[in-house]
C-alpha cells in the first residue's frame, strides 16, 4: 500500500521552566491509503504529541527537534506556515476529544462548517455553499439538517457537537483525518453510533484515519493497524489482529491485561501495571518501560532496545525478542 | 426490614428547579436495597440520573419523594445536624481527583481532616496514627504525607481521595466514577485496592460507572437506568448474560469489543438517537422514542417494574 503520510524519526519536546520535556523521542509511522491506523497509549506517552506535530499545531514552547513528515511528497516539517494553512483542514484535517472548546459558540454551526468551505474555495456561490453543508449535515446523521443549521453549539449534545466537528473535517474531503479521542468525551451509546459512521465514511471516501485512543476495544472495533506508544516512543507496531493474538510486547501485554472483558472470572485479581508512567524531564536511559515491567532485565534498565521485526508488518521494542533472548521462564515469547 | 441492608431506598425521587416553571427530573422513584458487604452497580448514559441519585442518597441533595434508609435508620428529612454523626458511616469517592482535593492542604490534612471533623482526634497530631496506616493501605507511603495534591499523578490522588473516604471506616462508600479520570493501567490498581479493602472490612459500595465491563467486574448487583428511572435491576452476571430491557440491550451492544475478530462479526445492536432532555421526559415509557420495539401502549402507560426468574427486575411492556 502506497503511505500518503511517511513520519520518520520524529522527535518533539516542550521547553519548560523545569527542563526539556522530551514528548516524543524518535517516532517513525506511514499511513496507507484508506487506512485507519490506531495511535494507543496512556496519557504523557506522547500520541496527541505526534499527531498535533503532523499539522503543526503545537503550543509556541514545543521544538520539532528531528525528523521529517512527508505528506504527497512534501515535507510538512520544512514547509512555510503560509503554504501549511493551505493543506490543513483541505488536505488534512483533525477532530478533538473536547468538540465545545473547538466550535465558536457565538457562530451558528453552519455557518462555521461554510466557512470551512469557503476558506478554501472562495469562489464557490452562497447558496451552493449551503447545499454543500445541509447534505454534509445528513451524511454526519444531523437529524433535521435544514432546522440544525442555525443552531448554536450550546444548543447540542456533546454527540451532535462531535458531529458537526465530523461534517466539518470533511467538508473538503480530506486525505487524511486525525481524531484525537474523539470519542473518549462520549457516552458509549453515542460512541458507537460515531465509530459506525467513521467507518461508513471512510469507505465512502477513502479517507485515511490515524485514530488516537487509550481504549484498546476502539481500536479493535475501527482500526486495520495499530501503534502503541509509550514514553515517547512506539513500543509495538502491528495489524489489529496480531496485536491481541500475537501480542509482542510487555506493555501492551499489561494494557490487555487491566481491562476486564465481559466473561472475566471476579474471583481474579484484575492485573494492574504496577507504578505510574516515566517523567518525561528524565526519562530513563534504557527501556522506558522497564521500571514497571515484570520480565525486565538489568539490560533493560541501562539500554534501549531497537524496534525489531517480529513477524509480518509487527515490530516490537523489546529485548526479550531478539533472536538470543534467553528462553527462560520469565520470557513469555519463548516458553 | 432486614438487618441485613446496609441502604434500602424506595421511590427515591429528586426534582430540581430550572428557571421559570420547568423541573429537571434528575431522579423519579428509584427503588434498590443494597446488602452489607455488598456492591451494586449504577450504569446508564450520562444524564440518566446515576450520580444525582448518589448525592441525594448522601444527602447532598434534599430529598424531593421517597425514602431512604441507612442501617435501618430513616435519614429522607434529617436535619443536618442530627445526619452529621451517621456521616461517618457514609462516605464518598468522587470522579476528578484534581477537584476533589484542597490544593491548600497537605496530604496528611486532607486525610485527617474527617477526623478531625468527627472528632475522633481532637488535634492534627493525633491523627498521624490513624492516617499514615490508611495512606499506607491505599500504597502511598509517609513520605508522601507532608506533600500537595499538585505534586501527585491522577492515579495518586485517587489513592488520597480514597484514604480519605475510608480513614472514618464507612460501612458504605460512593464511589462516583471513581476511575474514569484514570489511565488504563491505573484504574486496575484503584479497583484492585477497592476490592481487597471489601473483602476485608466487609464494606458496601454504590459503584456508579459508564465502563461497563468493569461495573460487571465489581458488583454483585447492576441496576441500569435512563432519564432518572431504574428500568433493569438484577444480580450483575444474569444482567450481563441475559439483559430483558430494549435499553440494557442497546447499552450492551454498544460496547467496543477487545478482540477484533468477535467485533468484526457483532451484530450491530446500538442505540440511535440521543438520551431526551429531564426536563420534559417522554410519556409513558421514557424509553420508547429510541426503543427499537416501541408498540403504541409505550407511548401511553408507564411501565411497571415486574420480577421475571426470579430476582431480575424489568420495567418494560414487552415483559
Amino acid at each position: 500500500m502506497e503511505p500518503i503520510l511517511k513520519i520518520e524519526n520524529l522527535k518533539t519536546s516542550f521547553m519548560t521552566s523545569n527542563g526539556e520535556v522530551q514528548a516524543v523521542r524518535g517516532v517513525s509511522l506511514t499511513v496507507g491509503k484508506g487506512e485507519i491506523l490506531g495511535i494507543v497509549g496512556e496519557s504523557g506517552s506522547g500520541k496527541s504529541v505526534t499527531a498535533m506535530s503532523v499539522l503543526r499545531l503545537l503550543s509556541d514552547t514545543a521544538r520539532i527537534k528531528e525528523g521529517t513528515i512527508t505528506f504527497k511528497g512534501q515535507d510538512l516539517i520544512k514547509m512555510p506556515k503560509k503554504e501549511l494553512r493551505g493543506i490543513r483542514g483541505e488536505k488534512i484535517s483533525m477532530i478533538f476529544q473536547d468538540p465545545m472548546s473547538s466550535l465558536n459558540p457565538l457562530i451558528p454551526v453552519g455557518r462555521q462548517v461554510e466557512e470551512m468551505i469557503r476558506e478554501h474555495d472562495p469562489d464557490r456561490r452562497k447558496e451552493e455553499v449551503k447545499k454543500d453543508v445541509l447534505e454534509l449535515f445528513e451524511k454526519v446523521r444531523i437529524p433535521e439538517p435544514e432546522k440544525r443549521y442555525g443552531c448554536f453549539p450550546h444548543e447540542f449534545s456533546g454527540g451532535m457537537r462531535q458531529r458537526v466537528m465530523i461534517a466539518m473535517a470533511l467538508a473538503n474531503k480530506p486525505d487524511l483525518l486525525i481524531a484525537d479521542e474523539p470519542t473518549t468525551a462520549l457516552d458509549v451509546t453515542i460512541q458507537d453510533q460515531i465509530l459506525r459512521q467513521l467507518r461508513e465514511l471512510e469507505k465512502e471516501y477513502g479517507t485515511s484515519i490515524i485514530f488516537i485512543t487509550h481504549d484498546l476495544g476502539v481500536v479493535a472495533e475501527l482500526c486495520d493497524r495499530v501503534a502503541v506508544m509509550y514514553g515517547g516512543l512506539i513500543m509495538e507496531e502491528a495489524p489489529i489482529d496480531d496485536i491481541f493474538e500475537k501480542t509482542g510486547h510487555p506493555y501492551t501485554m499489561g494494557l490487555l491485561a487491566s481491562v476486564p472483558d465481559m466473561d472475566q472470572d471476579k474471583e481474579i485479581r484484575l492485573q494492574s501495571i504496577p507504578g505510574s508512567p516515566p517523567d518525561m524531564t528524565n526519562p530513563p536511559k534504557g527501556c522506558p518501560f522497564a521500571p514497571r515491567c515484570p520480565y525486565a532485565r538489568q539490560l533493560c534498565a541501562s539500554e534501549l532496545p531497537d524496534f525489531v521485526q517480529v513477524g509480518e508488518g509487527h515490530r516490537s521494542r523489546c529485548f526479550l525478542r531478539y533472536s538470543d533472548a534467553p528462553a527462560d521462564a520469565n520470557n513469555p515469547f519463548r516458553k | 426490614m432486614s438487618n441485613q441492608n446496609i441502604l434500602e431506598v424506595t421511590g427515591l425521587t429528586k426534582h430540581f428547579r430550572a428557571g421559570r416553571n420547568q423541573v429537571v427530573h434528575a431522579v423519579d422513584g428509584v427503588s434498590f436495597t443494597l446488602g452489607k458487604g455488598r456492591t451494586l452497580g449504577l450504569v446508564g448514559e450520562s444524564g440518566c440520573g446515576k450520580s444525582s441519585c448518589a448525592r441525594t442518597i448522601i444527602r447532598i441533595y434534599d430529598v424531593t419523594a421517597g425514602q431512604i434508609l441507612l442501617n435501618g435508620t430513616d435519614i429522607t428529612n434529617m436535619k443536618q445536624k442530627e445526619l452529621k454523626p451517621l456521616r461517618k458511616n457514609m462516605q464518598m469517592i468522587f470522579q476528578d481527583p484534581y477537584a476533589s482535593l484542597n490544593a491548600r492542604m497537605t496530604v496528611r490534612d486532607i486525610v485527617a481532616e474527617p477526623l478531625i471533623a468527627h472528632g475522633i482526634v481532637k488535634k492534627k497530631e493525633e491523627a498521624n496514627d490513624l492516617v499514615y496506616p490508611m495512606l499506607e493501605r491505599v500504597g502511598l507511603t509517609k513520605e508522601h504525607a507532608g506533600r500537595y495534591a499538585h505534586e501527585f499523578s491522577g492515579g495518586q490522588r485517587q489513592r488520597v481521595g480514597i484514604a480519605r473516604a475510608l480513614v472514618l471506616q464507612p460501612q458504605l462508600v460512593i464511589c462516583d466514577e471513581p476511575i474514569s479520570a484514570l489511565d488504563v493501567s491505573i484504574q486496575a490498581q484503584v479497583i484492585n485496592l477497592l476490592k481487597d479493602y471489601q473483602d476485608e472490612k466487609g464494606i458496601s459500595y454504590l459503584f456508579i460507572a459508564h465502563d461497563l465491563s468493569m461495573v460487571r467486574y465489581v458488583s454483585d448487583d447492576v441496576g441500569v437506568m435512563y432519564l432518572g428511572q431504574m428500568v433493569e435491576l438484577s444480580d450483575a452476571d444474569e444482567i450481563y448474560k441475559n439483559p430483558l430491557h430494549p435499553y440494557t440491550k442497546g447499552l450492551l451492544g454498544s460496547i467496543p469489543i477487545a478482540n477484533p475478530k468477535l467485533a468484526r462479526q457483532k451484530e450491530k445492536s446500538g442505540i440511535e438517537g440521543d438520551i431526551p432532555s429531564p426536563v420534559n421526559p417522554p410519556k409513558g415509557c421514557r424509553f420508547h422514542t429510541r426503543c427499537p420495539y416501541a408498540k403504541p401502549e409505550c407511548a401511553e402507560a408507564v411501565p411497571e417494574s415486574k420480577y421475571v426468574d426470579g430476582g431480575h427486575m424489568v420495567a418494560c411492556h414487552l415483559y
